[in-house]
């Protein structure tokens, strides 16, 4: 039952990580790129460390399992956020088709 | 046109991968002990194909240091996936140590296109 549920999960986050890293592929824009795939990879891959789980059980690979999705949620987004920062300041432009662009008004306002 | 043209040669190479990896009959390297587990390692190595793809293509910096982001976050999944069939625990190990190293390389590099020191 458990491995049921484990083989389940698995594909779902292979689905994902496959719709993350098209989205890497097709988006026109380094801000959408990091939108689309920063959060579909990262449950893509939090959906098969879980399934690793369930199929292990309370093991010594299955807690490790849970250590790695843990700190895989909580540092993804923070490596995404600040690539996203970084190409900012280092003046990559949106594409054509952006229509706001709240933390260019606010760097004009402040300096 | 062109850009049609290329849509479509795109599209049709992604959906022949993608069915060929689900009902092809696996290469002798690949034959485990779960079918599932090998056809699920190569559609993973499918995904990373697509990211080294906009390593190679990407305009600017900032895009293959997010390809590179996301490459090490599938790493992980591939070393998930491996400890299962081969019944080795350290892959999991290994997948800690590489969360932990591609998050302090990204943080590093995105440090680096900012303009600033790595102790700002």
């Amino acid at each position: 039952m458990n491995e049921a549920i484990g083989k389940v999960l698995m594909i779902i986050g292979l689905a994902f990580d496959f719709f993350g890293c098209l989205g890497l592929i097709r988006f026109p824009d380094v801000y959408n790129r990091i939108q689309a795939s920063a959060k579909c990879v990262t449950l893509g891959t939090c959906g098969i460390l879980f399934g690793l789980f369930l199929f292990k059980g309370f093991s010594p690979t299955g807690i490790k399992a849970l250590l790695c999705l843990l700190f895989i949620i909580v540092t993804a987004p923070v490596s995404a956020h600040a690539l996203a920062r970084g190409a900012y300041l280092s003046g990559v432009k949106p594409c054509k088709e952006t229509i706001a662009d709240a933390y260019g008004e606010d760097k004009m306002k402040g300096g | 046109m062109s850009r049609l043209v290329r849509w479509f040669i795109g599209a049709v190479l992604i959906v022949a991968a993608a069915i060929a990896i689900i009902y092809l009959p696996l290469p002798s390297m690949m034959r485990w002990q779960s079918n599932f587990l090998a056809r699920s390692f190569l559609w993973l190595i499918f995904a990373a194909i697509l990211c080294l793809w906009r390593v190679l293509r990407g305009p600017s910096a900032p895009d293959r240091a997010v390809a590179i982001d996301m490459l090490g976050i599938l790493i992980v999944g591939f070393c998930a996936i491996l400890s299962l069939p081969t019944g080795r625990d350290w892959y999991m190990d290994i997948g800690i140590a590489w969360a932990l190293q591609s998050f302090i390389g990204i943080m590093a590099l995105a440090k680096h296109l900012e303009g600033k020191g790595f102790d700002e």
